[in-house]
């Protein structure tokens, strides 16, 4: 048996030799196909990835209708994408989650000890006690801080490994202090790297963004009236001018979790939050109907669109490429095959059996089928480059990443492909009537 | 040409000929659909700014220090820059034309909260704010020193002036041949300006944005401690101006980060990077997938010539010319070909309505179809030579040989 199967390899090398610019170009189409057609999978899946599986059924992004009645919020679709700063403070307070958080972005200078070096802008998340707890953020030295923490505005900070690095080296920096924007910060925690993918947690900022660098109580946004960054959106002037007026305002800029356990404590809330804004429209706020959400990260992600049209597009597209490759590669070998009618017919007439005959077509074919798929796995990797080449960002690299997923998906690709386009022409080879090539001879 | 016999030698080989058609059929539809969505972000990216690229470029000056003077920073770095030799204009901009980044305001030629405003993005300059961006104006003044305000954070006060973009300003007062110059807006709802000019094409921060052709300009500086300076060069000092003003930034308050200094050609770039990535990823498998079919199809041609050399051979015994057989062979590719085209154009016309419903892809135009059709059939007979000739090459005594 396998005497047999070298044999049958031997002949292929041979027969694949024969026509060796041909044969090249039935593996090169197969590979690039799978190529194509893989790095747009690849880019696809890395958008619609499940940044927090373990927890991306109970993690819910609160929502509040609270825009104009003229003009609804993404013309009623859904209710606005962020949460102004009256609800946020109203709903943190009601505490009626199991945990939930409020928060935004900021950017604040640190200014490192030493005197060398240059003071540099960090990407700051201003957030409360239960972030950590609730987004699982794994971390290297201490702690988050506590609830206390968040009412008093204490100025604590936790750090991400890098800025970690860039101040302290590889000490541990818990206890001591960082200078931000003229304000000294305790050290409380420094996180492990963390940067789910995409990074759900703040959809206003872009998929790909990276994680923040620096993490601090909310509450001190408004305490040391910090810079704000990220989107505000607006649908009513500010009634007066100042912070209290914008703080008072309609607008929009914050992002509000909960964590609800299961079905129930998520309909629990939902009616909480209809109660809330009932309430509120008392007071003249609120003059849309009731449209007030708790939506999973998944469906939040969908809803918001994670994967760019840009993407899909192309994989519809590159998918059409692979079967155009797949095209090439059968119609090419067919053609082979069949030129070599007479030579199966007669070795028919001899004897040979429809089934040694078809086994050691199909090695040939599958020989040509293989090394196009493991070409593939190349042009994968190669495709992914070349759309990385596109993009000055470093950000586009966390899309652009081949995982053990994706190289097996290519693999069982690669093996259906040389499948595809191996079994029709082999079964068209040996259905060849000895008779019909014989009688000329 | 003799399409009878072709056609049916061809019915022999029903499989290989519908390979070979549908393999026509999928290029031409994926070739014309890439170039639809290629063309339409290259139209995109052609459209003008409306600023002076070449000369132009800008920097952040984000203050952190606890003392450290906002007002008086702006005041005096715009002196010193303007004081600059080679600089042609300088403004204090709270974002950048194709930035990324700014302020989207609704404009109203009536009052009240019930009406829609027009969408616009605003930029707050001072009195060289038309001349730094190198827009031209086309109609009413320019600001005066005078009308330039200070504006406090979070204030909800606005300037009673405003100079329109021409576009934003069609939209506003549609049919006047003034562009409502002399016209009240009313801004927040309810805060009435006067529009005192109008400008030609100026863009606003974002290229993806439907209404990118919107933009405002109000006479106010932003008490801010984080600011952008927008700085116009004179012809070719941009790059000697630009390192010179990043030091002299730096260097004179300590209190204050300078960061992100760009030219706006650079800014243009960045602002257009996906459509500049989708067009060349799109040309490249276009190329690819063309040089795939067409070797495809040289590669069944030569098949076919090898599987019938004896059949050549006893059509030259029988008298057929060398051209006979090069004919031959051409017209069975241009049979296969035109059918496949064909096909493929019902196919193209039927994704393009796909991409159309799904994405939004544009409809592609009418021309693509006969120009790619024509491409694809003259490439194929191009590819079909070789091994066409080969045949012709085909000596008739092989007619008389046996395997």
């Amino acid at each position: 048996m396998l005497r047999l199967f070298e044999y049958n390899l031997k002949l292929a090398v041979k027969n694949i030799r024969r026509n060796p610019i041909l044969s090249a170009l039935m593996v090169a189409a197969i590979g690039i196909g799978i190529g194509a057609s893989m790095s747009m999978v690849t880019v696809n899946y890395r958008f619609s990835l499940n940044p927090i599986p373990q927890k991306s059924d109970v993690l819910h992004y609160i929502r509040l209708d609270n825009w104009s009645a003229d003009f609804p919020f993404n013309e009623g679709r859904n209710p606005p994408n962020q949460m102004t700063y009256l609800d946020a403070t109203a709903l943190l307070r009601a505490k009626h989650a199991y945990r939930q958080v409020a928060m935004s972005r900021s950017t604040l200078a640190v200014e490192p000890e030493g005197r060398d070096e240059r003071p540099f802008f960090v990407d700051v998340r201003a957030t409360t006690a239960d972030f950590f707890a609730m987004f699982d953020v794994p971390f290297r030295y201490g702690t988050g801080w506590g609830a206390d923490a968040d009412d008093a505005a204490e100025q604590v900070a936790v750090l991400n490994t890098t800025t970690t690095e860039r101040l302290f080296g590889d000490d541990n920096p818990v206890g001591r202090t960082v200078r931000l924007s003229g304000q000294d910060y305790r050290i409380v925690g420094v996180i492990e790297d963390w940067e789910p993918m995409p990074k759900f947690y703040d959809s206003s900022n872009g998929p790909t963004n990276s994680g923040e660098d620096i993490f601090i109580p909310w509450s001190l946004v408004v305490a040391k009236e910090l810079p704000r960054a990220g989107n505000t959106n607006c649908w009513k002037p500010l009634e007066g001018s100042g912070l209290q007026a914008f703080l008072n305002s309609e607008c929009i800029w914050i992002q509000f979790w909960a964590e609800l356990r299961n079905s129930a404590e998520r309909e629990e809330y939902v009616n909480f939050l209809n109660a809330y804004v009932t309430e509120q429209k008392a007071l003249g706020r609120f003059p849309r109907p009731l449209d007030n959400r708790a939506t999973p990260v998944m469906e939040y992600l969908r809803e918001q669109g994670a994967v760019p049209d840009e993407a899909r597009v192309l994989l519809g597209l590159s998918l059409l490429f692979l079967v155009v490759c797949l095209l090439n590669t059968i119609g090419l070998l067919l053609a082979k095959f069949l030129g070599k009618a007479t030579e199966i017919g007669i070795r028919r007439a001899l004897g040979a059996s429809r089934r040694v005959l078809f086994q050691q077509y199909l090695v040939e074919a599958g020989i040509i089928g293989f090394t196009g798929g493991i070409l593939g796995l190349g042009f994968t990797w190669l495709g992914l480059e070349g759309i990385e080449m596109q993009f000055a960002d470093e950000e586009a690299s966390r899309i652009l990443v081949m995982d053990w997923n994706m190289a097996l998906l290519a693999v069982a690709l690669a093996i259906i492909a040389s499948l595809v386009t191996a079994i029709y022409p082999t079964w068209r080879a040996c259905s060849v009537q000895p008779a019909a090539y014989l009688s000329s001879n | 040409m003799e399409f009878g016999p072709i056609w049916r030698a061809a019915l022999r080989n029903k499989t290989g000929i519908v390979l070979i058609v549908l393999q026509v059929a999928f290029t031409m539809a994926l070739v014309i659909n890439a170039i639809a969505i290629a063309e339409e972000r290259a139209r995109l990216m052609a459209r003008p700014s409306g600023v002076d690229e070449a000369n132009i470029f800008h920097l952040n000056s984000s203050g952190f220090a606890a003392d450290f003077d906002a007002k008086l920073t702006i005041e005096e770095d715009l002196r010193q820059i303007r004081g600059m030799p080679g600089v042609q204009a300088a403004v204090q901009i709270n974002s950048i034309p194709l930035g990324g980044s700014g302020w989207g305001m609704g404009l109203k030629t009536t009052p009240g909260p019930e009406i829609e405003g027009v969408p616009t993005t605003v930029y707050f300059v001072d009195e060289q704010g038309v001349d730094a961006l190198g827009v031209e104006l086309i109609t009413g003044e320019d600001f005066a020193a005078s009308d330039i305000s200070w504006r406090m954070p979070a204030t909800s006060e606005w300037s009673n002036k405003t100079i329109l973009s021409k576009d934003l300003a069609a939209a506003l007062f549609p049919n006047d041949p003034t562009y409502g110059v002399g016209k009240i807006v009313y801004i927040a709802d309810t805060q009435p300006m006067t529009v005192v000019g109008v400008v030609d094409e100026l863009q606003g921060p974002w290229s993806g944005w439907d209404n990118v052709e919107h933009t405002m300009l109000v006479p106010e500086h932003l008490w801010n401690k984080s600011t952008a300076y927008l700085i116009r060069a004179e012809p070719g000092a941009r790059d000697a101006l630009m390192p010179r003003i990043e030091t002299l930034l730096a260097d004179r308050e300590q209190g204050r980060i300078v960061r992100d200094m760009r030219t706006m050609e650079e800014t243009r770039k960045n602002s257009y990077e996906l459509n500049q990535a989708l067009i060349n990823i799109l040309g490249t498998t276009i190329a690819i997938l063309v040089a795939i079919t067409t070797l495809g199809v040289a590669g069944l041609t030569s098949f076919n010539v090898t599987r019938r050399t004896k059949q050549i051979g006893t059509r030259r015994a029988l008298g057929a010319t060398r051209t006979d057989i090069l004919r031959y062979f051409l017209a069975e590719n241009l049979l296969f070909t035109v059918i496949g085209v064909t096909l493929g154009a019902v196919l193209a016309i039927g994704i393009n309505i796909l991409l159309v419903e799904a994405f939004s892809v544009p409809r592609f135009s009418w021309y693509l179809l006969p120009a790619t059709m024509l491409a694809l059939i003259v490439v194929s007979q191009l590819a079909v030579l070789f091994p066409a000739r080969r045949a012709a090459a085909v000596p008739p005594a092989v007619a008389t040989r046996t395997v």
